[in-house]
């Protein structure tokens, strides 16, 4: 086979290529000393750059290097996920700084995800006010930047709001202030742990059930209707439980002195950035979901409705899976681009990791090694994110024939 | 159904939908759950608008100080009144405010005019040539009598214009290398193009500028500073030109393979090939969506806030600090959201105009 495809090669090779000819007409030639002299070329200026670098550090006296790490921070961090405090390490604050751009992404994308889907639908709903409403939502949104949404947001959650004593509470034990959003919390009580751990296992149960279900169909042709089946497991087992025991322990929040105590607290800063981030990127993913939809021929949803299926099943089992081809590529890229838009935390004092960055940089005058540092951190956040999500677009692709 | 019911059904003539009534019940009650979003929605509104006209309007001051606002108690317009020339000009010398109007309008026309495609050419060279170089003229100053005016008095709408506008335009041929590039069939060009764009893209560009503006002094020479707006300016173009070249590289990739055989064939060499046979084309698929880029970096030249630059957004933040007028965030933000509006807007317009027009002779 291999002897084959050589005389094939050779038959179809022309006569003058047979002879290799040095000379600066040949293409083959060409193409080598071009990129050899673009690559000189880069290499050439990124020397220049790193030589002048250098000799601006050593002038200034900075020394280069990622040894500033394991110095002592001396800043204190208003909201952390891990403890921290001004006696621990640089490289502490970045993993805070880290942690709090994820938590405020994955809020984030959980939300916007939500939402945009409703707006999407809302879009092309028959109702004329809930369509217009839509449109007017998505136009005015997606032209205003988002750094002046986060200003509005955090400004009407900081100054537009009273102060703790006056505080608005739109239901018992919800507090609403400059101070932050103050919400009841799980006390420390070991029932809620068995809440938890009964959710997770009726979240499997539920899942197996499903998988079961569609074997079934599958051989069968019989289905169970799967949401009592999946609430009940999902919702109803811990809330059982809960109300058997006789509740568990609440920590609400008490307005003591000048603030509260007590609960759980949405800072303004984080409240205004989650705000201003959903909003802005629900208008861009409601507008990819309606064109989603719409890229769903007609006749897909008649046929699926002359085979009987009830209207959920058409959405379901016909168009979504169809739409979601369109969706999910787009949607990546509002992902990303949520969390990049995440390190505006820096413009309304949300410690993020750019914004820890930036204080570091501003301490240690370690400008170089700062910005590396998130220009890393964001790119390993992009590309994981991105693999995950061609992971499950590859996924959906091969539904398709 | 019955079939009595289905013989009177068709019996009936179909009436076209006229009248109010009509339309609402086809619109707006169609079915029971969106008569009930109807309703709901109209609470919401009968209870929301109110409200909003007496702040804007019943209740707002149009003149007067800070204290008589907050006696009024709506929307303070007379702050607008008092800073509406620092936040579109910025700390502009007062007595030369005319410039940066003129350079304002300036731009803006030539906008108008290059979106016409009467001109599109090689007119739009001579009127960008003339346009910029007016509002660069009326805004630096130092000849024919003017006063020289340094960058870093510049502020406001003249010089979110200036950095969204001259970001795209400076952008543009970098991004057009990198799209060929990132299409091209040598390795190494390709590989450097890849890396390029992704790891800009991979990164936010409050970054790209924190770099432009804190590394940029350490890469060049000692003695050698560069003022701040061009660093911003740098910064901006580093950043959009990985953006300009994904929207060329769709626009190259949808050029059939045919036209490079055949421009092949006639003997062209690369360069020529891509000038007079491959760009034309694929430039043109791509005018929409290099509007919808021009739309995103008018918006993202408020994020130069973070390295201390003055633009439209950052003027009406410092208007609020000053210590007499505290409070009147609301106005300040939605005026500037105003402007911003109008000009995204428009552009939007002009885009989704531009895609239906163009795609007149490609639409089977």
């Amino acid at each position: 086979m291999s002897d084959s495809n050589v005389t094939v090669t050779k038959a179809a090779a022309p006569p003058g290529q047979a002879a290799f000819h040095l000379s600066i007409n040949n293409p083959v030639v060409r193409a080598i000393l071009a990129q050899l002299g673009v690559a000189l070329a880069v290499a050439l200026v990124a020397w220049y750059l790193v030589g002048n670098t250098m000799d601006n550090l050593a002038r200034l006296s900075i020394a280069s290097g990622f040894g500033f790490l394991d110095r002592e921070a001396g800043f204190q961090i208003g909201e952390t996920l891990i403890e921290f405090g001004p006696q621990d390490h640089y490289s502490t604050a970045f993993l805070v700084g880290i942690l709090n751009t994820l938590k405020v992404s994955g809020i984030g994308i959980l939300l916007a995800t939500l939402l945009g889907v409703v707006l999407g639908i809302a879009r092309l709903s028959s109702n004329w006010l809930v369509a217009r409403i839509a449109a007017f939502y998505v136009e005015t949104v997606r032209n205003v930047p988002l750094l002046l949404q986060l200003f509005l947001w955090y400004g009407l959650l900081t100054e537009g709001l009273p102060g703790p004593r006056q505080a608005l509470s739109p239901l018992p034990g919800i507090f609403l202030s400059n101070r932050g959003l103050k919400l009841p919390a799980p006390a420390d009580d070991p029932i809620w742990a068995w809440v938890a751990a009964l959710f997770g296992l009726g979240v499997i149960l539920t899942l197996v059930i499903t998988a079961w279900n569609a074997k079934r169909q599958a051989a069968t042709g019989k289905r169970l209707s799967m949401l009592p089946i999946g609430l009940g497991l999902i919702l109803g087992l811990p809330l059982s439980v809960l109300l058997a025991s006789g509740g568990g322990a609440i920590d609400m929040p008490v307005l003591q002195g000048f603030n509260f105590r007590g609960g759980m607290t949405l800072s303004p800063e984080f409240a205004a950035l989650l705000f201003g981030l959903v909003i802005y990127t629900a208008a861009f993913i409601g507008e990819i979901v309606r064109s989603g939809i719409l890229a769903v021929p007609k006749g897909q949803t008649e046929a699926a409705t002359a085979l009987g299926l009830t209207r959920g099943q058409v959405l379901r089992l016909v168009v979504l899976p169809q739409a979601l081809r369109v969706i999910i590529p787009p949607t990546t890229s509002q992902f990303l681009n949520l969390t990049k838009n995440s390190s505006l935390a820096v413009a309304i004092g949300y410690p993020d990791f750019v914004s820890i960055a930036n204080t570091t940089i501003n301490q240690t005058g370690q400008a170089v090694e700062g910005v590396l540092a998130i220009m890393a951190a964001y790119l390993v956040i992009s590309l994981s994110l991105s693999f995950l999500m061609n992971w499950y677009n590859s996924r959906v692709a091969l539904v398709e024939r | 159904m019955s079939v009595t019911e289905t013989t009177h059904d068709r019996a009936a003539p179909i009436r076209p939908n006229q009248g109010p009534v009509a339309w609402a019940r086809a619109n707006l009650f169609s079915t029971w759950y969106n008569a009930l979003l109807t309703l709901l929605i109209g609470w919401l509104l009968v209870r929301a608008i109110p409200g909003i006209i007496d702040w804007a309007l019943i209740k707002a001051s149009w003149t007067g100080d800070a204290a008589a606002c907050r006696e009024a108690g709506g929307a303070c317009w007379a702050f607008l009144a008092e800073k509406w020339r620092f936040i579109l000009f910025g700390t502009f010398p007062d007595d030369q405010h005319w410039r940066p109007t003129l350079a304002i309008l300036s731009m803006i026309g030539t906008l108008i005019i290059s979106a016409d495609r009467r001109f599109w050419g090689r007119a739009l060279i001579y009127i960008w040539t003339v346009g910029i170089g007016f509002s660069a003229l009326m805004m630096f100053g130092g000849v024919l009598g003017l006063d020289y005016v340094p960058t870093d008095l510049w502020g406001g709408l003249p010089l979110t214009l200036a950095l969204s506008i001259v970001g795209l335009v400076a952008s543009f041929p970098l991004g057009v290398l990198l799209a060929l590039g990132r299409t091209s069939d040598l390795p190494v060009m390709r590989g450097l193009s890849v890396v390029y764009i992704e790891l800009v893209r991979g990164v936010p560009l409050i970054s790209i500028l924190f770099m432009a503006s804190v590394m940029l002094p350490l890469f060049l020479p000692a003695g050698v500073s560069i003022d701040k707006v061009l660093r911003a300016l740098i910064g901006i173009c580093l950043f959009s030109a990985a953006y300009v070249a994904e929207v060329v590289r769709a626009g190259l990739q949808a050029i059939p393979k045919g036209q490079v055989e055949a421009a092949k064939a006639l003997g062209l060499g690369y360069w020529q090939r891509q000038r007079l046979i491959i760009l034309p084309q694929a430039l043109s698929l791509v005018i929409p969506p290099l509007v919808n880029s021009f739309i995103a970096s008018f918006k993202d030249t408020s994020l130069v806030i973070v390295i201390g630059l003055l633009d439209l957004l950052s003027t009406a933040k410092a208007a609020l600090t000053d210590p007499a007028w505290r409070g009147f965030y609301k106005e300040a933000y939605l005026f500037v959201g105003v402007i911003y509006v109008l000009f995204c807007y428009a552009l939007s317009r002009y885009s989704r105009y531009l895609e239906s027009v163009l795609g007149q002779g490609r639409r089977r």
